[in-house]
């Protein structure tokens, strides 16, 4: 997806909102690209909901400063016109007693807009959605899917120039938010609408973001392309929510150039990184990274690192297997199924697991 | 028995042949009720949401006020209208005292509170999200407001039929206020009170029916507005 490289459409900064004598959203400075999507994610509470109204102007008081195309929101009038440029759909549909045509049409008959020219817009979107057969229909009388498409038809009328998305599958079933995200995901490549979305699901924010926000407690705590975030995170939280299932604490032994030898309980791991002999550092392993073999010869590997194990448990999780490893260290490793059938992975049996240096993130964490 | 049996004949002759005075006492109610409502809903409706949207402090004392009011009794409002317009009172040179404006006063104030507490009860049962999704698709105050009232039309329509239920069969008030003067200020519950302490059965059986008819009427549009909604 190419992005605008020119001024970014939305800046935001120094924005803080406080609730009750605390402060639950303090995000110092947050540009977003023309066209690009942003995906918020993290836990709940963690303040996506609170940024994506902050930056809408939904939520108020609060302190800081919103830059929309370089010009600053601040007067009455000018955060009421900011506003109508934008559109925001929920979590849960919140549509109007009234039929799907109506629904769809109200953003546009609240800005005064022609019959013929409603008609027209409410039309187009109905068919994207691919709710046209609905167009008469109570807005009552919808299934989740259907009411979803509806109130995403309705935000999509207005032809916002940035839209928000607050947890918009959270309530669906999985097959109706597969078909939905899929639907939302050509919809989007079409119209190159500036969106943030907000979501605890990190498979919906990688299918579909250019970028990755990971929030909690208010903050963002690392912000960049999905790969960036899930290959390289920052902090074990970021680690933990991004899908790193193997967090060891170590202690670095040897230097070499470019890599170093992390002592963990009792072993020693090879990592990529430049550091300090003694330091303390948290290493992060993704589970696609982790290799296991049966093979008992010592074979030709680039693979810096190669331990025996033992399998203490094997999780199914559909298309693949979560195998947890005791290698003197706890070691998670992701396995086809094919792949386990042919090794006869069972738990209790010892196998070789490996990982490059390059897999093995560093988070530093202090001097020792 | 025979009392009975000849005053529902000579009722239904009086109804069936449009006798002009019982017709006149019906249209006066319908009036000062019907204007009495008008009023309320106007009050009722735009202080009911008002409230409901607004957060400030002392809002749960306001709110329970409101309920309370709901129960206000009669003869208590009749009281205090009278007061007011007594002929020394505050509003004493305004001469309204048994007049219908002086019915109309002192059912609106019965049936405002009714309102506004029915509307406030609605506008908080939408969903708290509502209010700025109607934001978000650009929508001025003035504007929201606007649908969120067509959001709840149906409870606010209950709200109407339920203040008009509650003026249109209140005796208490509009004889202290009103006076009950003949083709004046005489309404279908003071005329009943009159007919029937005087054994005028006739004519109280047949303002009775007219009362029975109305309030069968309201309720019936109220059990219509019940099923009709449902929840979504």
């Amino acid at each position: 997806m190419s992005l605008n490289e020119s001024k970014p459409i939305l800046e935001a900064r120094n924005t803080e909102v406080e609730r009750g004598g605390t402060t639950i959203l303090h995000v110092p400075s947050l540009l977003i690209r023309k066209g690009e999507i942003l995906a918020l994610i993290g836990p709940n509470g963690a303040g996506k909901t609170t940024l994506l109204q902050a930056l809408s102007y939904l939520l108020k008081p609060f302190q800081g400063e919103i830059f929309f195309k370089g010009e600053k929101v601040n007067s009455n009038h000018s955060i009421f016109e900011y506003r109508r440029k934008l559109a925001m759909v929920f979590q849960e549909p919140l549509l109007f007693d009234t039929t799907v045509f109506e629904n769809v049409a109200s953003g546009l008959k609240i800005r005064g807009m022609r019959r013929t020219e409603i008609r027209r817009r409410v039309m187009e979107q109905l068919d994207r959605f691919g709710i046209s057969h609905l167009s008469n229909r109570s807005a009552r009388t919808l299934s989740g899917g259907e009411a979803q498409r509806t109130s995403l038809a309705r935000a999509f009328a207005i032809e916002p120039e940035v839209l928000l998305l607050d947890e918009p599958f959270a309530s669906l079933d999985p097959p109706t938010r597969d078909s939905l995200i899929e639907d939302l995901e050509h919809i989007l490549q079409q119209t190159r609408t500036t969106v943030i979305f907000a979501t605890h699901d990190r498979s919906e924010a990688l299918r579909l973001s250019d970028r990755m926000a990971v929030m909690n407690e208010g903050k963002i705590f690392q912000i960049g392309s999905p790969e960036e975030v899930m290959n390289h995170p920052i902090d074990e939280f970021v680690a933990s929510f991004v899908g790193v299932e193997t967090i060891l604490s170590g202690r670095v032994i040897k230097k070499y150039s470019g890599t170093f030898l992390a002592s963990v309980l009792g072993q020693e791991i090879e990592v990529v990184g430049d550091v300090h002999l003694g330091e303390t550092v948290v290493l992060c392993i993704r589970p696609e990274n982790v290799t296991l073999s049966t093979s008992i010869f010592k074979e030709a590997t680039s693979a810096r690192n190669m331990f025996m194990g033992k399998i203490l448990k094997i999780i199914p999780l559909g298309l693949y297997q979560k195998v947890q490893l005791d290698c003197g260290f706890p070691l998670v490793a992701y396995v086809t199924n094919h792949s386990l059938e042919e090794l006869s992975l069972t738990e209790g049996r010892e196998v070789k697991a490996s990982f490059k240096a390059t897999a093995v993130t560093v988070v530093r964490r202090g001097e020792s | 028995m025979d009392l009975i049996l000849e005053g529902i004949k000579k009722a239904f002759w009086l109804l069936v042949t449009l006798d002009p005075e019982v017709m006149g006492i019906t249209l006066l109610s319908l009036q000062v009720s019907g204007a009495a409502t008008l009023i309320s809903l106007l009050i009722g409706i735009s202080i009911g949401v008002m409230v409901a949207l607004s957060r400030f402090t002392g809002k749960k004392i306001v709110v329970s006020l409101i309920n309370t009011g709901m129960g206000l009794p009669p003869v208590v409002v009749g009281l205090f209208v009278t007061i007011f317009l007594w002929r020394n009172g505050p509003f004493g040179i305004l001469g309204l005292l048994y007049t219908p404006t002086a019915m109309i006063i002192a059912q609106t104030v019965i049936a405002t509170p009714i309102v506004m507490g029915i509307t406030l009860a609605a506008i908080q049962q939408l969903p708290k999200k509502l209010q700025l999704q109607i934001l978000s698709l650009g929508a001025t105050r003035l504007q929201m407001v606007w649908i969120l009232i067509k959001e709840a039309k149906l409870p606010l329509l209950a709200a109407v039929m339920a203040g008009f239920g509650g003026v249109i069969s209140e005796v208490g008030a509009s004889i202290m206020v009103g006076g009950n003067i003949k083709g004046y200020s005489r309404v279908l519950t003071t005329a009943t009170v009159m007919e029937t302490s005087r054994g005028n059965f006739d004519i109280a059986i047949a303002l009775g029916i007219i009362l029975l008819l109305l309030a069968y009427f309201i309720n019936l549009i109220l059990t219509q507005i019940q099923q009709r909604e449902r929840p979504r």
